[in-house]
C-alpha cells in the first residue's frame, strides 16, 4: 500500500558555489547593459552562444529569465499582459510570461540581486529555431519594441540522422551571422578565441553528462528536480571557465555521495524518467510528493538536452552546427524513441511520466502516440500528466497528485 | 435489538469514497459481502458528511463503530476522515480492486464520476496495466450533465427517462462544456425536443470517454452517472457492439474497493503478528 511520508531534503553543498557564479553572471550582464562597456546579446538557449561569447558579447538567455519567472511563481500574473496585446494563451508561456513581465516592468532578478533594476537591454537578438518557432516570434516582438536587430538560424526539424547537408546548411547560416555581429560588436571574430570557447563548452558538457550519469547508480545521488536548478551554469555559462570549475566541484560531491550510498530520496524504491518540461511553479511540491513515496525522478530528456558531444575546437563552426542539430528536440520521433529506450535501460527506470505541457507542443512528446509505442516496446508503464511549464492556470494540483499516486501504486503492484 | 439480547461482535471493514460530488461509504463483512452502504452529497463539510454516511452504513450493517477492524478512504476528500482512518488509496486503485472483486478477469473499467472520468485496464490477476483520467475539463463528466440539466430546466433524475424517449438524437460536436451549452441553446432555439437533446448529451459523454483510450474485450462501467442513467450503458453497448456490464451498485464500487483494501491490510497485519509469534 502506498504511504506518503514526510520528506527531508538533502542539500547539495555545491549549490552555494553555483549561486555565487550565477550572481556574478547576472551582475556582469547588468554592468554591461548599464555602463555600455560590453555589448549585450540575447540568445535562445541552444542558439550560437559560443559565437556570441567569442565575439565579446555579454549573453542573456530569455528562456532562463522565463524559467525564473516560473520558478518564482510570478509568471501566471505576467502572462495575461501578453495575452491582452494579442499573444494567445495557447502559445509558449515562456514567451508570454517574459513579454508580460517586460510590459509590467517587473523582473525577479531585482529581488534576487539587489541593484539590478531590469533585464539587461540587448544590442542584438540572436535566435535558433531548433527548439520551436516561438523563440523567433518572441525575439521579433522585442526587436520591434526596442528597435534592435534580430538575426538567427532557421533550423531543420524532425531529423532522423543529422547529415552533412543539414550541417552545411546550419554552418552557413552561422557564418552568415558573423558580419552583422562584427558590425554590432565593433570587433572582428578571432577564430582562436572561438576555438577556446567551443573547447570550454565541450568540457562543460562532458562534466554535465557525468553529473547526470551519477544517477545511474542506486540510490541516485540527485533527482531531476536538483538537475533543473543545477543546470543553470550549463545553460547560461556554456563556454566559460566558471561553468567548468563549478561542474568539477559538483561532480566531486556527487561522486562522494555515490561512494557513501547517499540517495537524494530516502529508501529509494522506484525510479522514474521525466519526459518533457518541468512544471516550474511546482518544483518543490513535485519533488516532495515523489520523495514522500520513496520514488526518485532521476533522469530526464530536459536536463540531458544540455549535453553536446559534437563540440570540437578543430572545427568550431561546423561542430556548433552539428551540436545544435543533434539536440533531442530537433529529431524525429523514431530517433527520440530509441534515445529514450537507451535512457530507460541505462538508468534502470520503472516508469515514465510524460508532461503534456499545454503551451509547449515541441517538448510534449506524448501527442503522437509515443507513450503507447514505447510501452509496447519496453514493457515499462507510462503516465501522461497535463500541465504547463509556466502557466499555472493549466495545472490541476489535485489531478496531478491523484495521477502520480495511482501510477506509483501501479508500479508497486508490479515490483 | 430486543431488550436483554446481547449483540454478537462482528468484524467489519469500511471503505469511504469521498468524491467531489457524492460521498459513498461501503461496509463489508469478513466474507467480503456488502452489508451496509450509504451515499450523500459531499457538500462542503466532508468530515460531517462522511460521519453521517458511516453511521447510516453501520446501522444498515447491524454493526457499531467498535466493530470496525479496518478502514480505508479514497477520493478527493480522502484526507478529511482522520476520525476513522488515516489510510488511503487513490480512487483508481479502489475502483480496480472493487471491479476485479466482482469481475475477476482481464477488464477495462470506465468510471464516470462527478468531476472526472477514468479508464482503467486490468490484467487477469487484477493488476493495473494502465489508466487514463480525463484532462482538466468537465466534458463527459457528471458535472457536465448537472450543468446541462440546469440549462434545460430539468431534474438530473429525469434525464434517463427522457433520453429513452428520444426518436431523433441531436448530435453535439464540441468537446467543451461551454461550447456544448451553446449548442444546446441553439437546439432549443431550433425547436428540438428535450428528449433528443438529452440523448445527445449522453452520446457526447460516451464519445468523450471512448476518445480517452482503447478498450479491451470485457468492459465494466461504474460511477454515479451510470448508476443514475443506466441508458448510458445500453448506448455504450450499442456503440461498441458488445455487452457492457456494471456491478450491482455501480456508484459504490470505489468504496467497496477501499473496504477490500482495509480487509487485506487487516489480514496482512494479522499474518505478520502470527508469523512473529
Amino acid at each position: 500500500m502506498v504511504e506518503e511520508k514526510k520528506y527531508t531534503r538533502k542539500k547539495i553543498q555545491a549549490t552555494d558555489m553555483m549561486n555565487e557564479i550565477m550572481a556574478d553572471y547576472f551582475y556582469g550582464l547588468n554592468e554591461a547593459a548599464t555602463t555600455g562597456k560590453q555589448k549585450v546579446a540575447w540568445c535562445t538557449s541552444v542558439g550560437p552562444a559560443e559565437l556570441l561569447r567569442a565575439m565579446g558579447f555579454a549573453v542573456q538567455f530569455p528562456e532562463n529569465h522565463a524559467a525564473i519567472l516560473g520558478a518564482t511563481r510570478t509568471s501566471t500574473d505576467m502572462i495575461p499582459m501578453a495575452n491582452a496585446i494579442g499573444y494567445s494563451p495557447d502559445i509558449c508561456s515562456y514567451l508570454t510570461s517574459d513579454i508580460g513581465a517586460y510590459l509590467k516592468g517587473i523582473t525577479p532578478l531585482s529581488k534576487a540581486y539587489p541593484g539590478i533594476e531590469s533585464v539587461p537591454k540587448p544590442d542584438v537578438l540572436v535566435f535558433n529555431t531548433n527548439q520551436c518557432r516561438d523563440v523567433q516570434d518572441w525575439f521579433a516582438w522585442y526587436a520591434r519594441e526596442l528597435g534592435v536587430p534580430c538575426i538567427g538560424i532557421s533550423s531543420p526539424k524532425s531529423i532522423h540522422e543529422v547529415t552533412d547537408a543539414h550541417i552545411d546548411d546550419v554552418a552557413q547560416q552561422i557564418e552568415a551571422l558573423i558580419p552583422a555581429l562584427e558590425e554590432i560588436s565593433g570587433t572582428k571574430l578571432d577564430m582562436e578565441r572561438l576555438k577556446e570557447v567551443v573547447s570550454l563548452s565541450r568540457e562543460c558538457t562532458e562534466l554535465w553528462k557525468q553529473v547526470l550519469d551519477a544517477a545511474t547508480t542506486s540510490p541516485a545521488p540527485m533527482t531531476f528536480y536538483d538537475g533543473t536548478i543545477l543546470m543553470g551554469p550549463a545553460v547560461v555559462l556554456r563556454g566559460t571557465q566558471q561553468a567548468v570549475d563549478f561542474y568539477k566541484v559538483l561532480l566531486a560531491e556527487l561522486s562522494q555521495r555515490v561512494a557513501d550510498e547517499l540517495g537524494a530520496v530516502e529508501d529509494e524504491s522506484l525510479r522514474i524518467y521525466w519526459e518533457g518540461m518541468p512544471v516550474w511553479g511546482r518544483l518543490r511540491q513535485h519533488s516532495e510528493l515523489f520523495a514522500g513515496f520513496n520514488t526518485a525522478v532521476l533522469a530526464s530528456t530536459y536536463c540531458s538536452s544540455w549535453i553536446f558531444p559534437a563540440f570540437d575546437k578543430q572545427a568550431p563552426i561546423r561542430s556548433m552546427a552539428k551540436a545544435y542539430l543533434e539536440l533531442f528536440i530537433v529529431r524525429s520521433d523514431e530517433y527520440k524513441e530509441q534515445y529514450i529506450k537507451e535512457m530507460l535501460a541505462r538508468f534502470r527506470i520503472d516508469g515514465i511520466i510524460y508532461h503534456d505541457a499545454k503551451t509547449c507542443p515541441c517538448n510534449s512528446n506524448s501527442r503522437y502516440g509515443m507513450p503507447k509505442r514505447l510501452e509496447e516496446a519496453t514493457g515499462i508503464p507510462s503516465l501522461i500528466i497535463s500541465g504547463d511549464l509556466n502557466d499555472m492556470r493549466c495545472v490541476s494540483d489535485e489531478q496531478t497528485k491523484t495521477n502520480i499516486e495511482a501510477f506509483i501504486e501501479q508500479l508497486e503492484e508490479r515490483k | 435489538m430486543g431488550r436483554g439480547t446481547v449483540k454478537m461482535p462482528i468484524k467489519v471493514f469500511v471503505g469511504l469514497d469521498m468524491g467531489s460530488s457524492r460521498t459513498k461509504v461501503a461496509i463489508i463483512n469478513e466474507a467480503g459481502e456488502l452489508i451496509g452502504h450509504a451515499i450523500k452529497k459531499s457538500g462542503t463539510d466532508f468530515g460531517g458528511t462522511a460521519a453521517f454516511c458511516l453511521d447510516a452504513s453501520l446501522e444498515m450493517a447491524g454493526a457499531t463503530f467498535t466493530d470496525i477492524s479496518g478502514a480505508v478512504s479514497t477520493g478527493y476528500g480522502r484526507d478529511n476522515v482522520a476520525f476513522v482512518t488515516t489510510e488511503n488509496k487513490t480512487e483508481i486503485g479502489c475502483l480496480a480492486k472493487g471491479c476485479h472483486y466482482y469481475f475477476p478477469k482481464a477488464i477495462t473499467i470506465i468510471d464516470i464520476g462527478g468531476q472526472d472520468n477514468k479508464v482503467i485496464k486490468l490484467d487477469t490477476p487484477g493488476r493495473r496495466n494502465g489508466f487514463k483520467m480525463n484532462r482538466k475539463c468537465a466534458a463527459g463528466t457528471g458535472a457536465f450533465l448537472e450543468e446541462m440539466a440546469g440549462r434545460l430546466d430539468i431534474d438530473l433524475e429525469e434525464m434517463d427517462g427522457l433520453a429513452r424517449q428520444s426518436t431523433e438524437m441531436v448530435k453535439l460536436g464540441s468537446y467543451c462544456t461551454v461550447f456544448s451549452a451553446t449548442e444546446v441553446l441553439e437546439s432549443i432555439r431550433h425547436g428540438k425536443n428535450v428528449t433528443d437533446i438529452v440523448k445527445g448529451l449522453f452520446y457526447s459523454i460516451i464519445k468523450r470517454i471512448l476518445e480517452m483510450d482503447s478498450l479491451t474485450e470485457h468492459v465494466i462501467m461504474t460511477g454515479g452517472v451510470v448508476a443514475h442513467n443506466p441508458y448510458i450503458v445500453a448506448m455504450t453497448e450499442e456503440l461498441l457492439g458488445r455487452p457492457v456490464v456494471t456491478p450491482v451498485l455501480p456508484q459504490l464500487t470505489g468504496a467497496v474497493g477501499a473496504a477490500l483494501y482495509a480487509m487485506d491490510k487487516y489480514r496482512y497485519r494479522k499474518n505478520v503478528i502470527k508469523g512473529e509469534n
